[in-house]
């Protein structure tokens, strides 16, 4: 038995890949809701029990390519839906740094795997921070990479024009290296037609002078006492390496969390709408097909139903205008935001979650508590824009991290900032 | 937006139909607070505007329309619920 299998960060253990390559040195953890060839993928969910997918993802294949031995898939929020990995059908995980915790979500199976040691790297995916939230919850570094750099082919989807598949490993330059594999463009996804770079080699450059965005909205009220203190001492590390710290406002932030759950329910409802019982996962009975679809579909769990169900509701008639267009609004303004502000500085910081990690059920019956923990990591994902979370050290005693963010496509700078506080640190 | 009248269990039960999710009466009694606390949250933004332009920096990704190996039948039906003669079994349509 391993450290993993105490936290429940592993759903299913494999053994894929392993030839030689760039990567050949390194044990990695694939999420459940990335496809992978003749082994079962869940998604977290009782709707996709004993899914065998005939494919691999893209990303998964490239490591394959590379030499990392895949050995597990790790646990999740189901489809991706939660900040604590307690939502998953196979139950929560728990954080390796204090197991009366949550590892944070939805990619905690990854996070708690990276964490306990237990594999080298993994993969999560990010739709909202579900790779920078348990990244900063279980102390390791997560990436979000820019939106188009990594492919989604395989990727089982909740919210297409939000989500990414992300690194996540114990250092900077592990991160690096494996988003050097699974980066560049794939034939199968139209968004991704990026070139990839050498960021692992990126990394060990000098930062330089930096100049370090903070916006006022994403370090007020809802922020923590023990993490602002935290994050407080970050940027003091960051000023002794010579960045220039800057206070900046963007109003828009304060209308990115709703605009996100919007948006996200809206293109879940849609996106959940294949799982009906009959390509896939187990069918369901009734009369006719759709008390059978109702009924394979009553698999879901309650998050999932909630976010499907709310989806349908933003998108029905007579709502629509209130809600979508609202949110598609505001994230046009969002992403105007960071434009304008990363046009000034090289990177925007803040603390990636306003809060130290959930106790185990804590949250899970508050689903707008909840919601508002990802007020700090949402916004990125309506730019579309690179970002990553860093160990910043501990407030009572339990993992903080730093969230970098830098202009699309801007890894490389995006990398070297975090390589260079992680150094100082 | 006027203050969104509060949702209650019905209302709930008939998102449910559309999204073709099964609840119990008490399943669907459950929601009902969250629905609430999450569209009163969604309220913020009212009083984004209704004028920004979107950008129009996408373009469209082609290829031409040639024929290339996929997924096999055997292999696309092989996660089904039910199949005969090489196609999937879907409930009846009543």
């Amino acid at each position: 038995m391993s450290a993993s299998d105490d936290l429940n960060a592993f759903v299913t253990r494999c053994d894929l890949g392993g030839g030689d390559g760039p990567l050949d040195d390194l044990t990695v953890g694939v999420k459940d809701n990335i496809s992978t060839e003749g082994v079962e993928t869940t998604c977290g969910s009782k709707v996709l029990e004993g899914y065998e997918p005939p494919y691999d993802a893209t990303a998964v294949e490239r490591l394959k390519d590379a030499g990392a031995r895949i050995v597990g898939k790790t646990n999740m929020d189901e489809f991706g839906m939660g900040t604590t990995t307690e939502t998953s059908a196979h139950g929560a995980t728990r954080n390796p740094v204090d197991t009366d915790h949550v590892p944070g979500g939805s990619s905690g199976g990854s996070a708690a795997a990276v964490a306990s040691g237990d594999v080298d790297a993994a993969l999560g995916t990010d739709t909202g921070g579900s790779v920078r939230c348990p990244a900063a919850f279980c102390g390791v570094v997560g990436l979000k990479p820019t939106y188009g750099l990594v492919s989604r082919y395989g990727l089982i989807a909740y919210a297409n024009s939000l989500e990414t598949v992300g690194p996540m490993a114990r250092d900077v330059e592990t991160t690096a290296r494996v988003l050097d594999v699974i980066a560049g463009e794939d034939d199968r996804d139209g968004t991704c037609n990026a070139e990839t770079d050498d960021y692992a080699a990126a990394v060990e450059q000098p930062t330089g002078d930096v100049t370090v965005a903070v916006p006022d909205e994403l370090v007020g009220e809802g922020v923590d006492e023990g993490v602002r203190g935290t994050f407080d001492d970050a940027l003091g590390t960051l000023r002794d390496e010579g960045a220039t710290v800057r206070e900046v406002s963007m109003p828009s932030l304060e209308k990115a969390l709703a605009a996100y759950y919007v948006i996200a329910m809206g293109e879940a409802s849609s996106n959940l709408a294949r799982f009906d019982g009959v390509r896939y996962g187990p069918g369901g009975e009734g009369d006719g097909w759709n008390e059978a679809f109702a009924d394979a579909r009553a698999r879901f769990g309650d998050e999932v139903k909630r976010r499907v169900m709310l989806g349908t509701y933003a998108l029905s008639e007579g709502y629509y205008g209130d809600y979508y267009d609202k949110a598609q609004n505001a994230r046009a303004l969002v992403r105007r935001d960071f434009e304008a502000v990363l046009d000034e500085a090289d990177v925007v910081a803040s603390p990636t979650m306003p809060i130290t990690p959930f106790e185990i059920g804590e949250a899970l019956d508050d689903p707008l508590q909840m919601y508002l923990a990802d007020a700090n990591t949402t916004p990125v994902n309506l730019a579309g824009v690179p970002s990553v979370s860093v160990p910043a050290g501990r407030a009572d005693d339990l993992p903080v991290g730093l969230q970098l963010t830098a202009g699309r496509f801007e890894e490389k700078k995006l990398l070297r900032v975090a390589r260079g506080f992680e150094k100082a640190r | 937006m006027e203050d969104t009248e509060r949702i209650d269990s019905e209302d709930v039960e008939h998102v449910a139909e559309l999204a073709r999710v099964r609840l119990t009466d008490d399943e669907a009694e459950g929601f009902v607070d969250g629905f609430n606390d999450v569209l009163g949250y969604f309220e913020t933004l009212d009083d984004v505007p209704d004028d920004v332009e979107a950008e129009d920096d996408y373009q469209n990704v082609l290829r031409a329309d040639e024929p290339e190996p996929s997924l096999s039948q055997e292999e696309a039906l092989s996660n089904a619920d039910g199949t005969e003669e090489g196609y999937f079994v879907g409930p009846s349509v009543s």
